[in-house]
Order: structure tokens, then sequence, then C-alpha cells
């Protein structure tokens, strides 16, 4: 370990408030960081448009449809794999158990596409069963473009790689291919529980 | 956080290349856009560095450290120095 | 190009800290004694590593203030929400140690023999390699033609005033106070336009080298005018330093 660095520390929260809830290698932070692969995208809300399905035989709702859908109001921690973890985040959303009743869900994996072309892999057991939205409000507000607004995937028990910024579809398909970070080396699956941030943890 | 240029990730080039690289001549292999590395577009705060053409966005460079390990992609690049 | 790159390893070494001077309010300038520092260029940077006691470890880059042959000293700006900045303005002092590497940059860098005239032109806490350049030609005795242009918030933002205020023979400094101008203020009180450069820079036909550094959307605006305006591509050198002070 390089010499430490006399009274340097990284901002934390106190450790006793937080007391199994955050998973090992992380710590809690009260900002919301922005990390971003690329530039921040800008969608026009009548051009935006939400599919989920097999390549060819998607199902597609506009911004209006999609926001006639029903939706929930949930609170949940967020981790992200640079080590910062986020509590009680409060987000609105349409359950993808909703999207993939209405879509006739077929096939054990799904790849993200979003606007400016990142994708991440999530096996669809880990999107059903109430463990995951397509989210266009946070803390009670239309989520923000560099949040990922107008609408991001939101699968909290994973690391918040697989929270797809600015997604536009969820593409069913039989095999588990890597997505943006996977390629790179990032874990194919990702639980924060069991520390899998890259590929082999 | 705005997106910041080549100069910022000198140090990470010569880690990786051993040699000064902001002044290397690249080509992006998706448009064509050249331009020193030093004037290409970096994205630090992600879960890796990512290097993309002022152009088109593509991705060319992508650097990510796994256990002491870094995984360097240039697949994007048609030229590099 | 080629002729400058440097086959060597860029190894991490411990600098004693000299000296913390302040600025400005939000500013310092920290003063180092690197033990085997290998000599800089005017406008190369180096990297900062911090590690707190549970092996955290943040690492920066910061512009190199002084020039070739003075001591190493780099300008940091605290900003608010920063992890590191607020460390090296505010706790950091002289007999520390201070974990850095470098020099780096091969490309925003310039000697007396890459000629002139030169445009200068910095946003904010940009203007520290700028200085390193002005220095670097004082010390070199050229002559070339300088133009800084250096766009602040408020007066009080402005780094290196007294320096600037007795600008070497051969410079000529112009500043804007893009939020606030104090009474009987002579400069510039707007943000850096095509018009406010047209007024400044050097001719295109006087084949100028023009280097611009501040945050990017500062770099972005200015780079692309002087572009439009007839200067070579090449011949404008460009470092972004994100939304706010350093890299």
């Amino acid at each position: 370990m390089s010499p430490v660095s006399r009274g340097f520390h990284r901002r934390r929260q106190d450790p006793a408030q937080t007391a199994g809830r955050v998973p090992p290698g992380q710590y809690v932070t009260k900002d919301f960081p922005v990390l971003s692969a690329g530039p921040t995208p800008h969608t026009d809300l009548d051009r935006w448009s939400f599919s989920v399905g097999r390549r060819g035989q998607q199902k597609t709702w506009s911004w209006t449809e999609f926001r006639a859908l029903p939706s929930q109001d949930v609170t949940v921690d967020i981790h992200c794999v640079t080590k910062w973890s986020k509590l009680d985040t409060v987000w609105q959303g349409v359950s993808v158990d909703t999207l993939l009743d209405l879509a006739g869900h077929d096939g054990p994996f799904a790849m993200a596409h979003c606007d400016g072309g990142y994708t991440t892999n999530v096996p669809v057991a880990d999107l059903t069963g109430g463990q995951a939205w397509v989210a266009y409000a946070y803390d009670g507000q239309p989520l923000e473009p560099e949040h990922g607004g107008p609408a991001r995937l939101l699968v909290p028990h994973l690391y918040f790689w697989k929270s797809a910024k600015w997604v536009r579809s969820l593409e069913l398909r039989d095999t588990n291919d890597p997505g943006f970070w996977e390629n790179y080396g990032y874990h194919i699956y990702g639980d924060p529980w069991r520390e899998q941030r890259y590929a082999g943890d | 956080m705005e997106a910041l240029d080549g100069n910022a990730i000198g140090g990470l080039l010569i880690e990786v290349f051993g040699t000064e690289m902001t002044a290397a001549p690249t080509v992006c292999g998706n448009c064509g856009d050249a331009r020193p590395v030093a004037e290409l577009v970096v994205y630090l705060r992600a879960p890796g560095t990512i290097v993309r053409c002022r152009t088109c966005d593509s991705v060319l460079m992508a650097f990510v450290t796994a256990h002491e390990r870094m995984c360097v992609d240039l697949q994007g690049l048609a030229v590099l120095g | 190009m080629a002729g400058t790159a440097l086959r060597r390893r860029l190894t991490w070494q411990l600098a004693k800290v000299t000296a913390v001077t302040t600025e400005t309010a939000s500013v310092r300038t920290v003063t180092l004694d690197v033990p085997d520092w290998p000599g800089h260029q005017a406008g190369q940077h180096l990297d900062i590593r911090l590690t707190d006691e549970d092996g955290y470890v943040a690492e920066r880059s910061y512009s190199i203030a002084s020039a070739p042959g003075e001591p190493v000293a780099i300008t940091v700006e605290r900003l608010d929400d920063g992890e590191v900045s607020p460390y090296l303005t505010d706790e950091l002092r002289a007999g520390d140690d201070l974990e850095l590497r470098g020099p780096i940059g091969g490309y925003f860098i310039w000697e007396p023999d890459d000629g002139g005239p030169l445009l200068l032109l910095a946003g904010g806490s940009g203007v520290v390699p700028l200085r390193s350049i002005l220095r670097h030609r004082e010390r070199t005795g050229s002559t070339v033609p300088v133009r800084l242009l250096y766009s602040s918030r408020t007066l009080d933002d402005v780094i290196y005033q007294a320096e600037l205020d007795q600008p070497a023979r051969g410079v000529e400094v112009i500043e804007t106070l893009t939020r606030h101008q104090p009474p009987g203020w002579a400069g510039y009180a707007r943000r850096v336009d095509a018009a406010l450069l047209a007024d400044v820079a050097w001719p295109a036909a006087e084949m100028p080298l023009a280097y611009v550094c501040g945050p990017t959307s500062f770099v972005e605006t200015v780079s692309q005018a002087l572009v439009q305006s007839g200067y070579p591509p090449e011949r404008v050198k460009t470092e972004r330093f994100g939304a706010t002070g350093g890299t």
C-alpha cells in the first residue's frame, strides 16, 4: 500500500447507521455521483419509445402509452461497482414484470439497449418477481438526463452498471451475451453481496 | 461531469505504452477523424476510462483495471502513433 | 513530434511540501521538493495520489505552475464538492509528504523554438499551465510576442494577479470578469465570445500558436471560434479541465 497521506480521508457516513445494508467493500454516500462512459443523450419524448421482446417481435410503447401503464413507487438501496452505495433512494417506474406480461416473455436472458449505444445483460429471472423497473422519476422529480432520463433500468440487487441509463429496449435472447462493461472485464452477473465486480470473481 | 480530453490520460498512457502518447496521431476506425490523442474525448468518471472520437462518439480506447490487471481495448482506432 | 517522445518509466515518488501559499480565497499554490525530478517542460502536468488509512486511493492531475528550472509547484482550486482539492488547499502543510508522478505531457507544451506570436487563453484555473509558459518565456529571454486573454468570475478569483499586473516585455494581458466587475473596471465584462476574440486574437495571417485551457465548455467555445476565424486546427492546442478546477 502507498504511504498514507496525513489527514486524508474520504467522506463516509456513520457505519452504525448502515449496519447490514452495505455490501462488502462499499462505503455509503449522501451524494448521487454521475458516472458516464459517453455524452449524455437527449431524446425528445415524442420520439422516445420503449420495446420488449425478441428482435423482430417486440412490443413497443410510446412515451404517452408507457406513462399510462401501472407504476410503482419504490425505495431501494443502490450499489455502484466503483464502491459507493446510496441508501433509501426513491424511484417511480413501471415494473419489468408488467412489461414482460404485456409483451409475452420468452427467453432466459435480456440485453438492455440504450440511447448512446450502451448495453448491459441481465438474466430475465433477475428482472422479474418485483426485482426490476423501468424508472422515469427519482426523488419525486422526472429523472434528469445525467441520471438516465427520460427512463432507465433499475435493478438494485445487482451492481448499478446493470441499471442501464437511457434504456430504450429489453431484447430477449437465448444466450447471456456480455454488454458494454462486461466485454471489458466486468462480471457477467454482478452480485454486490458476493462482490462480483470483475470476471472471475 | 463534463468530458475531458486526452491530456487527462497522459500518465495512464505512459503506464500502458511506456512512452509519452498525448501528441501521437490517431485515426478513428469508424469515421476517419484524425487528431492527436490529446484532442480525443475522455470519460474518467466511470467504471473504466473510455476514450471517444470527437466527431462520431465511437469508442476508440477503453481501459479497465480489475484486480491490479488492466484490460486495454484499442479496437476502435484505425491508427495510433 | 516523434523526437519529443520519451522512453522512461513513470514511477510514483514521495515529494516533500515546502510551502502552501494563498493565491485567492479558494486557490493555493503548493511548492514541492521532488528528490528525483527529471525536469519538466512548460505546460506539463503531474499526477497526485492520496491514500487514506483504509487503503482508499484518490488520484488527480494538476498542471505545473512553475517554469522549467524553478522549484516544482502546482496551483490548486478548491472545489466545494471535491474529494482531493479541499485536502490540498486546506489540510496540506509544509513538511508533509505528497505522492506524485510526472512530468506528463507532450502536446500541451511550449518551447521558445516553437515560436509565435502566442495567444494564451485561460478560463479560471486554466491559467496555471499558461503561467508556466509565460515564466519559461521570460527566463529564456524569448522575445516572442504574447497575448494572454484570461477569463475569471470576479476580480477576487484572478490568480497570479500581482504577476499579471507587471507582465514581462512583449506580453500583453487582457482580462475579462464575467460575473462581477469592480467600479472603474476597464477590462472586458463578459464571457469570451467570437467578437471578443476578434478584438484580442492575433490575426490568423500571422500564423499564431494558440493554447486554450480551462473548463471544457470554455475550451470548446474558444477553440471553435479561433478555427472559424482562420486559425489552422493544428495551431490551436487545447487542455480541458472539466466543469471547474483541475483535471
